[in-house]
């Protein structure tokens, strides 16, 4: 197989996501809360229906992440969606639909869920 | 395919592998299955990531989260915390110093923070063996741009106008090299890599092939369509295993895109590579030396000119260039030469790979930008000397470099400002000293591996150097006599002019830059018979200090040859007679009680 000056652009394609994602290079950021808490209230099924639905929308530019808890226990499965250059929003109580619905709106629509949303902005650090 | 939600990106450079990586790689896969998250989590082996002190390492991406020392029996309880509940586990995390904070991210560490990454570009990044995913970082873009869009004459002005030095030491200009192959006439030409890495402490060619052996193939067919040739050979150290198996692997991959072979990208370029491996001699890493050695003859230098670039392999003009070289020509010619040439200085641009090595915290591989001071190289990306001892000086380019004193460490990186202080670039070894090296010694282990590497075909070079050595060893062993200096100081420009490669002409470069600026170390052996280092064995005695030994007996125990003597808590003895200079006895001593007089 000898391969055409464009096929090096699909092959880039194909290896976007990889490439993105450990470059961190991507215009928005999922981070799914995966502390005891977050697991006891089914973070990994939240964090399952983030990657299905990544997969399905076929998006190369979007990071996916977990990170521990955050905090407020009671209020979990908990996840963070962080838009580039806008501040990050916290969304509580997930369920499979709501995510379905905060990934459609949020993440490729840049239109906050405000019924599921805690807030926006993240604790100061140091 | 679902992706990975996450990479573990594992270094796989020969410093991790020898400290287990794969025994680490193999407990990260057991204990991800246990979890059932390796349809989520990937190991990916990289190359080398530089940080060779620490390893094995590890990054987490997304996250870039650094993971340090590595052990087996810790990888169950880091995929359960990290990986499973999200919580990165301090205990592996970098700390400066004792007493500091952990600190989690690679792009946090004041080792990779002044680095600037053009030739190691993808350390770290990429699996070595993948082709894909050098193609997902731009990979072979260059090459596709400069056959489809490019003449030769527009890369080679490209290339010179970048500014680009030959990294593998002579610092000449690439382009200019380049042109002069492309102007011989002839209608076989030839394409060399020099991977042919000699130098005691230097490893970056080593890194850059482990970890990205497509830069070089790129380079290499840029460099042939540039120059009108279409086979290349690759010449690579034979101690070198897991560079050769790359570079093979590579090869191959890149024969099945196309890539390599004939009608390249459909343009009707051809060209092909083969790799031969070194047997071990350090004359051979000198470009007419290889060439012979390539054509199955003794690795013996010839007189030039003739350069390579008229008459080089089997006769034929031939381009020879070192593997970091090599590595830097995709960007400059995705980039242009005007973003090569505007990092740097003056006459030095891009930036420089080090192998930064001795008596430093921080030893690893390190990528700077041109210009920046040695100061800089040593203390922060490096973080100084070790176990907080002083700094004395620092060898850089290799047996063929010179030392260069605190006083001067404000010197910026460069072809020329080393020059100037007696020293040279080099291929990028840079060996730290402190105050318990003696400068006198460092002189005599450098030409004594010169030495033995003088191929003996020019006189001066086989005899003189031996000479020269005599000297020191003698001055070592406090035999100098006064007239020492002087011969040697003859003796060094003799050498140093009559040689006909650079092996001869810099091997008395570490005697000289010595002489010059620890001049008191070679008169303290000399008039008085005393090492100051208190390294040189024939100069110094180990005595017991009464008021501090307790009597434990620990080094009396020790010793291998029972030259120490004293009963149960009284105070112990050194016979120097028997004592042969060894050390144990010092560093077993809890008391500090051992001590070193010269």
């Amino acid at each position: 197989m000898n391969l055409k000056p464009e096929d090096l652009k699909k092959i880039s394609e194909k290896m976007e996501a990889s490439t993105n994602l450990r470059s961190g290079a991507g215009r928005a950021k999922i981070t799914v809360h995966m502390g005891t808490c977050g697991i006891a209230t089914g973070a990994r099924d939240i964090m399952k229906a983030f990657l299905d639905e990544l997969e399905a929308s076929g998006q190369k530019d979007i990071l996916f992440t977990t990170t521990g808890c955050a905090g407020l226990c009671s209020h979990e499965p908990m996840a963070t969606i962080e838009i580039q250059g806008e501040s990050p929003v916290k969304y509580v109580h997930l369920t499979k639909e709501k995510v379905k619905t905060i990934f459609k709106e949020h993440v490729m629509n840049g239109k906050i869920v405000e019924e599921s949303a805690l807030g926006r902005g993240s604790e100061r650090v140091g | 395919m679902q992706e990975y939600r996450m990479h573990l990106m594992l270094c796989a450079g020969t410093g991790c592998v020898s400290n287990r990586a794969f025994d680490i790689e193999k407990a990260f896969n057991r204990e991800l299955e246990k979890h059932n998250l390796q349809d989520e989590i990937q190991v990916v082996d990289t190359g080398c990531q530089g940080f060779c002190e620490r390893g094995p390492i590890m990054i987490v991406q997304p996250g870039d989260i650094f993971y340090e020392m590595l052990e087996e029996k810790d990888i169950p309880y880091l995929v359960e915390e990290h990986f499973l509940k999200g919580r990165p586990v301090e205990k592996h995390m970098y700390v400066p110093k004792e007493g500091d904070d952990p600190i989690p991210k690679l792009s946090d560490i004041g080792f990779f923070k002044k680095q600037k990454l053009i030739a190691l570009a993808n350390r770290g990044l990429i699996d070595p063996e993948n082709i894909d995913e050098y193609i997902g970082r731009e990979g072979y873009s260059a090459l596709a741009k400069a056959l489809t869009e490019m003449t030769p004459e527009e890369i080679i002005k490209e290339v010179k106008d970048s500014g680009l030095r030959g990294r593998g030491g002579g610092g000449f200009s690439t382009g200019m090299k380049w042109g002069f192959a492309k102007n011989s006439p002839g209608d076989e030409k030839y394409i060399i890599c020099n991977a042919d890495e000699g130098d005691p402490g230097a490893f970056m060619d080593r890194s850059i092939v482990e970890s990205d052996p497509h830069v070089i193939l790129e380079g290499m067919a840029i460099g042939a369509y540039a120059i009108g040739a279409s086979h290349g050979f690759i010449y690579v150290r034979g101690e070198y295993p897991l560079a050769v198996e790359r570079i093979y692997k590579a090869i191959k991959d890149a024969r099945t895109y196309g890539l390599l072979g004939d009608d390249i990208f459909g343009t009707g370029f051809e060209f092909d590579v083969s790799v031969n491996r070194g047997a071990g001699a350090f004359v051979c890493g000198e470009e007419t030396s290889l060439i012979a050695s390539l054509e199955g003859n003794m690795p013996e230098p010839r007189v030039r000119p003739p350069y390579p670039a008229v008459a080089g392999y089997m006769g034929k003009p031939t381009n020879i260039n070192n593997v970091e070289t090599w590595a830097n020509i995709r960007h400059i010619i995705n980039r242009g030469a005007t973003w090569y040439s505007s990092i740097g200085t003056e006459t030095s641009k891009g930036t420089k790979v080090f192998s930064l090595v001795g008596k430093v915290n921080n030893t690893g591989l390190v990528e700077v930008p041109m210009g920046i001071s040695v100061r800089d190289i040593i203390f922060d990306i490096g973080g100084g000397v070790m176990n907080g001892k002083k700094f004395k000086a620092v060898q850089t380019g290799g047996p063929s470099g010179g030392c260069i004193p605190e006083s001067l460490l404000d010197t910026p990186v460069g072809y020329d400002t080393f020059a100037k202080i007696g020293s040279i670039v080099g291929s990028g070894g840079m060996i730290v000293m402190d105050e318990d090296n003696c400068m006198v010694e460092v002189a005599r282990y450098f030409l004594a591996f010169t030495q033995q590497e003088s191929c003996g075909k020019c006189t001066p070079c086989r005899e003189g150097t031996r000479h020269m050595l005599d000297i020191l060893t003698r001055i070592t062993e406090g035999k100098g006599k006064e007239e020492d200096i002087d011969i040697l100081l003859e003796m060094s420009e003799l050498i140093g002019s009559t040689s006909l490669c650079a092996l001869g002409a810099t091997a008395p470069n570490p005697v000289l830059t010595t002489l010059k600026y620890f001049r008191d170390e070679y008169d303290a052996h000399i008039k008085e018979g005393r090492c100051p280092a208190k390294e040189c064995k024939s100069l110094i005695q180990y005595t017991i200090l009464a008021d501090k030994c307790t009597g434990c007996t620990l080094c009396a125990r020790d010793c291998p040859v029972d030259a120490i003597s004293g009963e149960r808590k009284g105070i112990h003895i050194i016979d120097p007679e028997v004592c042969v200079k060894c050390g144990i006895c010092k560093a077993v001593c809890n008391f500090d009680a051992v001590r070193i007089e010269s």
